[in-house]
């Protein structure tokens, strides 16, 4: 049987990180290889063509389409502005003339002698995409954007809301098992991307938003707050684009579960640092998981792009952590990998693994058979060479 | 699609068969045994289509190098540069690599038409009969404006667009519209990588040079024989088949590895839920019986019937157990998913445990709580799926029929031709079904999702091999209805479940028969009662079913008794007098013990198992 485990999630101080930044359709790149970039700065640029719409000109002149082209007064392609006639029936005696006016600024992309259809086209809209982390173009998509490259400490995250934000990693939690509450935000924490420990409240949520807090990551949250907090359910694990006021990163799963040690001393080593976040979760092919990026801007990065390792498998001294009841949200180390299945409570055979969680009920460490599909790796730090991390 | 040229099915003697999912890569070899076609072995890896590896050929040769050293048969080249065909000795390649492919998402079409229950529905069924997934489905009366559904095409990004409307010689108008306004949204493909996004016409062919006009200069256009050339008739086949044609073309072509896969197969390569529906017309043309298929992934739950001759097949693209579990919860609703729980559970915690499960869909349930929380979801997701699949397949809509006055009275809508008491079969796959830890739990999962009614049989597929037959039945018929039969279905037992409103405080049905051990049996059923008896597949007995209350209906019509011959499988021979619908107490006190009770009689969990043909529940 092949290898079942499950990638980790990156929790790393210090990795190579790479972020391949492309615009949603062909433009303009405002950088070349070797560019040192910010993070607020532009690196490409286009025009997404504008909103289209159809308009019967023949039904509102009263002609059959096949009628309609001597009384056009635009052609294809002619520039229009809202409120302009494009079409003018002469009437009888310079009574009971018809019109027709553009609808929208823009032009006219087709009119149609067939069902008697204009359609306009707005004008277009303008759109950016900048480096999104301090670092240095590796290499250019012509046309398309490019990858930035930097040393950064990486930390992943489970489930997100919301998209990119830049702002200061800023300690709310003292400890990683801290609940937050709405009276621990106040208007000292607008702009800053805030750091909790178990649990953060729908309330304590709320006022963050109404703070101009720009982010905030915790170890868990309630799954029904979403629908509170959204107005509908996240039926399938694919977000990012949610207009929530703030990113938010969970970094362990739903419910009141401890941010794991390592992933909270880490933030805890980097706060007072600007960071780059994005909530974006795609939990499916192509899977991206939230993070949260601080770079390290002093250090010399290499400007050839680094290749990513190939993902390696599990081995015995492994940080893992488990990820289904009942062990859910419990950090261990790997004992044992046993070859045979093993038949579990439900009756199911299945792979299995030997952890020990040093978390014990009475601070003793305790050891347990898990099936090797409910644990996941924490890839603390990177493999031999450089780990990359490849962003969108 | 084409058939190969290359196979002679008279010769064959071996055949190694791989479906791609999004997830893992699924091998299995089929062998020819003493004169009979067997499925011998098989492997998995996990699918390579994803960054790092970007090359599916990479988890088709770890798949098929499992199976070779399992069976001890060479498979692979030794550059690995392939699978080694034709066969050179039993232990060294094979004669044929065939291939189906989900990977990637899939096949996603959008498609459009004129009248959204008739040219769009066909298009619709066309699509979908193809394995795809229909992203969305366009038509003047959809409700939208025209500029949001502009907005709309602009933002999916298809594999391919189907257009229909209008039957040949009919609307003009109304067809150009659509493909003006699709011209408008200048569509672009999911791969990007330069190429023309394709759009098929099928609908009225006297606008052809239109067509060519406005979709020409934006698409890769091609012009088929019309959907519904007239109002009477679908004619699906000719743009089903451009469906395949174009995604061995551009799909597959342009997926990572796949140009390489496509040379190394020697049949085209068939998306897996279109494969999964020809083995399905296949068992139900040789038996001639109706048949009710199901496949629920992680991420979709695809339906499949075919309901006297007339083949149907849907795609519920957000009903699944793993990515779109929290799905089904939002569609289904807490309390619909708590009414199977057999124990009281907190709903905060539910609620929690299954965005977890949708976070981390490679989880597996550890404890007997876990199985029975995900087998409670698993029955709403299969009955939610069956409710769309029922409304969309129906006969064909603008056809003129004879109505009566009551008919015109009755505000009902097209009625489905999914007939629960002309069912013969229900065959069941996915992991929650076919890897089930008791083939009890798998048998009442879907006579709770489904409420079979009359005499009906019910299967898993063992290890998810329908796929892998189908596309073998392009090749080879015979080897693949082999196969399903012996291998790949795995018959659960025989569902008896009378329908009609019932008093409840009297004996409702009589049961009498011989049993396999020759003695007599005469028993009678109160409402509510649900019992299971041991019977195996190669036992078949006759019973004669005789309703006790003039209300019980057993498919010959209210009270009227029948006899029946049936068999049993790896669960047995289940008598279900629970109802149609299945109707459960609100309140927990009284539904927990209820369900404990089913679970006892069917023997799904802890000890105990099969009631005796004495006694029982």
């Amino acid at each position: 049987m092949a290898a079942i485990f499950t990638p980790g999630l990156k929790v790393q101080d210090h990795t190579i990180l790479q972020k391949d930044r492309r615009l949603p359709m062909r433009g303009e790149v405002a950088v070349k290889v070797g560019d040192t970039v910010r993070s607020d700065q532009v690196i490409a640029r286009t025009e997404l063509p504008g909103k289209v719409y159809p308009v019967n000109v023949a039904n509102q002149l009263g002609v059959d389409p096949g009628q309609l082209m001597p009384y056009m007064l635009k052609k294809v392609g002619d520039r229009v502005e809202e409120g302009e006639i494009i079409a003018r029936t002469p009437g009888f005696f310079g009574f009971f003339k018809a019109e027709s006016k553009a609808i929208v600024t823009g032009t006219i992309e087709s009119i149609s002698i067939v069902t008697g259809q204009v359609i306009y086209q707005a004008m277009p809209v303008p759109v950016e995409v900048d480096a999104y982390i301090n670092g240095t173009v590796v290499e250019v998509h012509e046309g398309e954007g490019c990858v930035v490259q930097a040393a950064a400490t990486l930390v992943q995250g489970i489930f997100g809301l919301g998209g990119e934000v830049q702002a200061p990693l800023a300690m709310l939690a003292t400890h990683p098992d801290q609940l937050i509450e709405e009276s621990d935000i106040g208007p000292q924490h607008r702009g800053q991307i805030l750091i909790g420990g178990s649990f953060v409240t729908i309330g304590a949520l709320r006022r963050a938003v109404e703070h101009g807090v720009a982010g905030l990551v915790t170890g868990g949250f309630d799954y029904d707050e979403i629908k509170e907090l959204l107005g509908y359910e996240v039926g399938v694990a694919i977000t990012g684009g949610e207009k929530l006021g703030l990113s938010l990163i969970v970094t362990e799963g739903f419910g009141r579960i401890p941010m794991a040690p390592a992933t909270f001393a880490l933030l805890q080593k980097r706060a007072g640092r600007r960071a780059s976040i994005n909530g974006a979760t795609q939990i499916r092919a192509g899977v991206i998981r939230p993070e949260v990026v601080v770079t390290y801007d002093d250090e010399a990065v290499p400007t050839e792009k680094v290749t990513p390792p190939e993902p390696k498998g599990l081995s015995i001294g492994d940080t893992v952590r488990g990820i289904r009841t009942p062990w859910f949200g419990r950090i261990g180390t790997v004992v044992s990998l046993p070859v045979e299945p093993v038949v579990l409570e439900t009756e199911s055979k299945a792979r299995v693994m030997e952890v020990e969680f040093r978390d014990g009920a009475d601070g003793q460490p305790e050891r347990a058979m898990l099936p090797r599909s409910n644990v996941e790796t924490i890839e603390r730090e990177p493999a031999s060479a450089p780990t990359a991390g490849v962003g969108r | 699609m084409a058939a190969p040229t290359t196979v002679d099915p008279t010769t064959l003697r071996s055949v190694l068969a791989t479906d791609c999912g999004s997830t893992t890569t699924k091998a299995i070899l089929i062998e020819k045994v003493d004169g009979a076609w067997r499925q011998t072995w098989r492997g998995e890896a996990p699918t390579t289509v994803e960054a790092p590896f970007e090359d599916v050929t990479r988890g088709v040769l770890n798949a098929a190098q499992e199976v070779a050293e399992l069976s001890g048969r060479k498979l692979v080249k030794d550059d690995g540069s392939g699978v080694i065909t034709p066969q050179q000795s039993p232990t060294e390649g094979v004669d044929v690599y065939i291939s189906t492919s989900s990977a990637g998402g899939g096949l996603q079409l959008v498609v459009g038409g004129v009248v959204r229950s008739m040219s769009a529905e066909s298009a619709q069924r066309a699509a979908l009969g193809a394995g795809a997934i229909v992203m969305d489905a366009f038509a003047t009366n959809d409700k939208r404006r025209p500029h949001e559904q502009i907005e709309r095409v602009r933002q999916l990004r298809p594999d391919m667009i189907l257009l229909a409307g209008g039957i040949d010689g009919g609307t003009r108008k109304h067809v150009v519209a659509q493909a003006e306004m699709l011209a408008a949204a200048r569509p672009r493909t999911r791969l990007g990588g330069g190429f023309d996004l394709p759009i098929i016409f099928a609908g009225n062919q006297e606008v052809a040079e239109d067509m060519q006009r406005i979709l020409g200069p934006i698409s890769d256009l091609q012009i088929v024989p019309n959907v519904r050339p007239v109002m009477e008739r679908e004619d699906l086949g000719p743009a089903r088949d451009k469906i395949h044609d174009l995604f061995m073309e551009h799909v597959m072509a342009q997926a990572p590895g796949y140009g390489k896969l496509m040379a190394w197969a020697d049949a085209p390569i068939m998306p897996t839920p279109g494969a999964v529906g020809l083995i399905m017309q296949t068992i139900a043309r040789q038996r001639g019986i109706n048949v009710l298929g199901v496949d629920i992934g992680g991420a979709t739950t695809d339906v499949f019937s075919v309901f006297d001759g007339i083949f149907n097949r849907t795609v519920s693209a957000n009903l699944g157990m793993s990515y779109s579990v929290s799905n089904v919860l939002a569609e289904a609703g807490l309390p619909a998913i708590l009414r199977w729980v057999p124990f009281p559970i907190d709903e905060k915690q539910l609620r929690n445990r299954i965005g977890n499960k949708m976070i981390r869909p490679t989880t597996i349930p550890e404890t007997l709580e876990e199985l029975k929380i995900e087998q409670a979801i698993a029955r709403e997701a299969l009955r939610l799926a069956f409710i769309q699949h029922k409304e969309f397949a129906v006969a064909l809509k603008g056809v003129q029929q004879e109505r009566t006055i009551a008919d015109a009275f009755r505000q009902v809508g097209q009625e489905t031709l999914v007939q629960m008491m002309k069912l013969d079969l229900i065959v069941g796959s996915g992991g929650v079904l076919s890897h089930a830890p008791r083939r009890s739990q798998s048998m009442r999962m879907m006579m709770d999702a489904y409420a079979p009614e009359g005499v009906t049989e019910l299967a898993v597929d063992s290890i998810f091999m329908m796929p892998h037959l189908g596309v073998l039945s392009t090749i080879h018929e015979e080897a693949a209805t082999e196969v399903f039969e012996k291998d790949c279905l795995v018959w659960l037992g025989t569902c008896i479940a009378p329908i009609g409103e019932c008093k409840p405080d009297r004996e409702a049905l009589r049961v009498q028969g011989t049993l396999p051990d020759g003695s007599a049996l005469d028993e009678r059923f109160s409402l509510g009662q649900l019992r299971l008896y041991p019977l195996e597949r190669d036992e078949q007995i006759e019973l004669q079913l005789t309703p006790l209350q003039n209300t019980l209906d057993l498919g010959e019509g209210p009270g009227k008794p029948i006899t029946v011959k049936v068999r049993g499988g790896q669960v047995g021979l289940a008598i279900d007098l629970r109802g149609r619908p299945i109707v459960m107490p609100e309140s927990p006190e009284q539904r927990v013990p209820l369900l404990q009770a089913w679970v006892e009689a069917m023997g799904e969990y802890g000890p105990g198992g099969q009631s005796r043909w004495t006694g029982g529940h």
